[in-house]
C-alpha cells in the first residue's frame, strides 16, 4: 500500500508539471502582450510598462519565468492581482465558500444519484425506471445556466422558499439551492452509472450464490450488488470534484456566490492573466488529489485490486 | 422399483407431478451423420453492424432521435426555408420584447429581432461546432488511443501521461485559460471554438479507444492476420480498429451533444462566439438581462438547444444498446 501510494504520488509529478507548463506556455509565451490589459487603451509609459514586466517576471526568458512561477506555487506566493491584492489572500477568502458549495453538491449527487440509480436498476424496465431515465436525459440536455435561472426564478422568486442570491458569509442553508443546481447534471450521470452497474451486477453469479445461500434481500442488495457497482461511480465522483469546483463559475454567477468561480470570472473579464493562471493551477491540484483519493478508495471497495 | 407417489421424498414447496416419471432413451445412430452435415443455415452471416441496424430500426428511442437530428440538420443547411425574416436585418427597437404577432410567431428579442429567425439561423453554428469538434477528437484522440493501446510499452506510458495532462484541465476551465491568449481574443469564431473544445476533449476518446483496442488486440483473428504476414500497422488498421469502433461511436455521439452545451456555456459567459455570430448560446446570453419581462426570448433558443442535445444523447443511448449484444440480452 505504501509503495503504491508512493508510485501514484510520483506519477502525479509529470501530470502536475505538464499541466502547469501547458497553461503557463499558452498564456504567457504566445504572441501578444500580457501587460496590455493593465494599461488599457491609452497604454502605459515605457517606465511603468518596464516595472510591470519586472513585477510579473515578463522580462525574463520563458524557462526562468516558469521556474519562478513554480517556486511561487510551492512557497504560497502567487503574486498580486492588478489592484495589488495578494492572490493567496483572495483565494484564502473565497476558497472555503466554493469548497463548501462543491462538497454539498457532491454529497447531494452521491446520495440521491446512488439511491435512485440503485432503485431504478433493481426495477429495470418498470415505470419508475423509465421515468427516471427520461428525467436524467432531460437534466443532461438542458444547459446548466437555463436550469439555474429556472430554479432561481421558481424556488427563489415565486415560491420564496430560499433566497435567490447568496450573501457574503454564504451559510449552509443559503448554499442549498446553488448546490442543488451545481450537482444536478452530475446527479444524472451518477444515477445512470449506478443503474447500469446495478443491472450488470444483479445478474452476476455471485449474487445468485448469495441469494441461494439464504441471505436476506437487503443484505444481497446492499453488500453484494451495491458495493460491487460502486467502482465506476466512485471514479466519476472523484473526477467530478475538480470539475464541480471549476464548473461553479456558472452557478456562482447566477446565485452571486462570492467564491472561486466568481473570482475567476472577474479575472477573465478584466484580462488578469496571472490571476487566471494561479486559480486554475489551484483547481488542477484539487482535481489531481481527488483522483488520487479515488485510487485509494478502490482498495476498500474491491479487494481484488492489489497495490503491488 | 414400484412407483409410489406418496413415498417419494418431497421438497418443501416444490410441485410434484402425480404421473410416474418415464425415461426415453434414443436409439444409437438415430441421426445419420449425413443429415447433420447437410443441415446448412441458409441465413447470410450477420455482422455486428447489420444486427445493430436491425435492432435499431425497431427502437422508438432511435426513431425519435433520428427524426429530430435529420430535421435539425435540415434547418441548419436551409434556415431560410423556415422563416421569411433575415435574422439581423430587420430589428426594430419599437418591437423590443414584443409578443407574438402575425408573421412573427415567437415574438421579439430585447433588440426587437425576430426570435424565430434567430433560432433558425442559430442552428448552423451550434451544429457546426458540435460536429467538427467531434470529428476532430475522434480522429486525433482515436489515433492516439489506438496507437497507445496497440503498441503498449513506453509509447503507451508517454501517451497516457500526455492525456492525463489535458484531462486534468476540465473543458470549461481549459477554454477559459485559452481565451486569455491574445490570438484567441482577436480571432473568436466558430473554428477557434472548435479548436478549443477539441483540444480539451480528446483525452476521453483516447481512453475509450485504448481500452477497446486492448480488448481485441490479442484476439485470434488478429493473430491469424499477423501470422499470414500482415504488418503490425496493417493489422492495426485493417483488423483491430474496425472491430473496436463501436464504443468510440457511442461516446462520440454523446460528446457531440455535450460540445453543443459547452459552446453555449462559453457564449453565455461571454467568452465564446462574438455577439455578431448567430448562435443559441449568444441568444440565451442576451436574453438573460430581460428574463423577468420577456422569458420567452430565453425559452425558445434554450428549447432548441436542449432538443438538439437531447436527440444526440438519445441516439448515443440507442446505439449503445444496439452495439452491445451482451447488454441487449439482459
Amino acid at each position: 500500500m505504501g509503495r503504491f501510494l508512493l508510485r501514484r504520488l510520483l506519477q502525479l509529478i509529470p501530470v502536475f508539471l505538464g499541466a502547469t507548463l501547458l497553461i503557463y506556455f499558452l498564456v504567457f509565451s504566445l504572441p501578444g502582450d500580457a501587460t496590455a490589459a493593465i494599461c488599457g487603451e491609452k497604454g502605459c509609459t515605457p517606465a511603468v510598462e518596464a516595472s510591470l514586466r519586472e513585477q510579473y517576471n515578463l522580462d525574463q526568458p520563458f524557462w526562468i519565468q516558469y521556474l519562478l512561477y513554480l517556486k511561487g506555487i510551492f512557497t504560497f506566493d502567487l503574486g498580486t492581482n492588478f489592484a495589488g491584492q495578494p492572490i493567496t489572500d483572495i483565494l484564502a477568502r473565497v476558497f472555503p465558500t466554493t469548497a463548501r458549495l462543491a462538497l454539498m453538491a457532491l454529497a447531494f449527487e452521491a446520495v440521491f444519484g446512488i439511491a435512485i440509480g440503485l432503485f431504478a436498476g433493481l426495477k429495470k424496465g418498470k415505470f419508475f425506471d423509465s421515468t427516471v431515465l427520461v428525467f436524467s436525459l432531460l437534466v443532461i440536455a438542458v444547459p446548466i445556466f437555463v436550469l439555474g435561472f429556472l430554479m432561481q426564478f421558481v424556488v427563489g422568486v415565486k415560491l420564496e422558499w430560499a433566497n435567490p442570491t447568496v450573501s457574503g458569509d454564504a451559510s449552509f442553508t443559503e448554499l442549498i439551492l446553488p448546490a442543488l443546481v451545481l450537482g444536478l447534471v452530475s446527479f444524472a450521470y451518477v444515477l445512470r452509472l449506478t443503474r447500469t452497474a446495478v443491472i450488470e451486477n444483479a445478474s452476476a453469479d455471485y449474487v445468485r450464490t448469495a441469494t441461494a445461500k439464504g441471505l436476506s434481500r437487503r443484505r444481497v442488495v446492499t453488500v453484494h450488488v451495491l458495493r460491487n457497482s460502486m467502482i465506476p461511480v466512485v471514479t466519476f465522483l472523484g473526477a467530478d470534484l475538480g470539475a464541480l469546483m471549476g464548473g461553479a463559475i456558472v452557478t456562482e454567477g447566477i446565485f452571486n456566490v462570492n467564491g472561486v468561480g466568481n473570482t475567476l470570472y472577474r479575472a477573465v473579464l478584466n484580462g488578469e492573466a496571472p490571476v487566471v493562471v494561479s486559480i486554475v493551477t489551484v483547481l488542477i491540484v484539487v482535481f489531481v488529489l481527488a483522483n488520487l483519493l479515488v485510487d485509494l478508495l478502490y482498495a476498500w471497495l474491491d479487494p481484488r485490486i492489489r497495490y503491488a | 422399483m414400484p412407483e409410489n407417489t406418496q413415498n417419494r421424498p418431497t421438497v418443501r414447496g416444490a410441485k410434484i407431478s402425480k404421473y410416474p416419471i418415464e425415461h426415453f432413451v434414443a436409439d444409437p445412430d438415430e441421426t445419420p451423420l449425413q443429415a447433420t452435415d447437410s443441415s446448412v443455415s441458409d441465413a447470410a452471416p450477420v455482422s455486428l453492424w447489420l444486427e445493430a441496424w436491425r435492432n435499431l430500426r425497431t427502437q422508438p428511442l432511435f426513431i425519435i432521435s433520428a427524426i429530430l437530428i435529420v430535421s435539425v440538420v435540415f434547418v441548419a443547411l436551409f434556415p431560410g426555408l423556415f422563416t421569411n425574416e433575415q435574422p439581423n436585418a430587420n430589428c426594430q427597437l419599437a418591437n423590443s420584447d414584443g409578443g407574438a404577432v402575425p408573421g412573427h410567431p415567437l415574438g421579439f428579442t430585447q433588440q426587437g429581432c425576430d426570435i424565430l429567425a434567430r433560432v433558425m439561423y442559430g442552428t448552423q453554428s451550434s451544429l457546426t461546432i458540435g460536429l467538427f469538434a467531434t470529428i476532430a477528437i475522434v480522429i486525433f484522440g482515436g489515433t492516439i488511443g489506438a496507437i497507445s493501446g496497440f503498441f503498449g510499452g513506453w509509447v503507451d506510458a508517454v501517451l497516457a501521461r500526455l492525456g492525463d495532462i489535458f484531462f486534468a484541465l476540465p473543458l470549461i476551465l481549459g477554454a477559459i485559460v485559452v481565451v486569455q491568449i491574445p490570438f484567441f481574443q482577436e480571432n473568436r469564431n466558430v473554428w477557434t471554438i472548435v479548436l478549443i473544445l477539441s483540444a480539451f476533449g480528446w483525452p476521453q476518446i483516447a481512453r475509450i479507444t485504448r481500452a477497446a483496442v486492448i480488448e481485441v488486440r490479442d484476439a485470434d483473428f488478429v493473430i491469424a492476420a499477423r501470422s499470414l504476414g500482415v504488418s503490425r500497422a496493417g493489422a492495426l488498421i485493417r483488423h483491430v480498429i474496425p472491430n473496436s469502433l463501436a464504443p468510440v461511436i457511442v461516446i462520440a455521439t454523446i460528446t457531440l451533444g455535450i460540445f453543443i452545451v459547452a459552446e453555449s456555456t462559453l457564449s453565455y459567459l461571454g467568452i465564446g462566439l462574438p455577439p455578431d455570430v448567430m448562435s443559441w448560446g449568444n441568444d440565451i446570453f442576451s436574453a438573460k438581462s430581460s428574463l423577468r419581462s420577456n422569458p420567452m426570448a430565453l425559452f425558445w433558443p434554450a428549447l432548441a438547444l436542449s432538443l438538439t442535445v437531447l436527440s444526440f444523447i438519445m441516439l448515443g443511448d440507442a446505439l449503445q444498446d444496439a452495439l452491445d449484444p451482451k447488454a441487449r440480452k439482459r
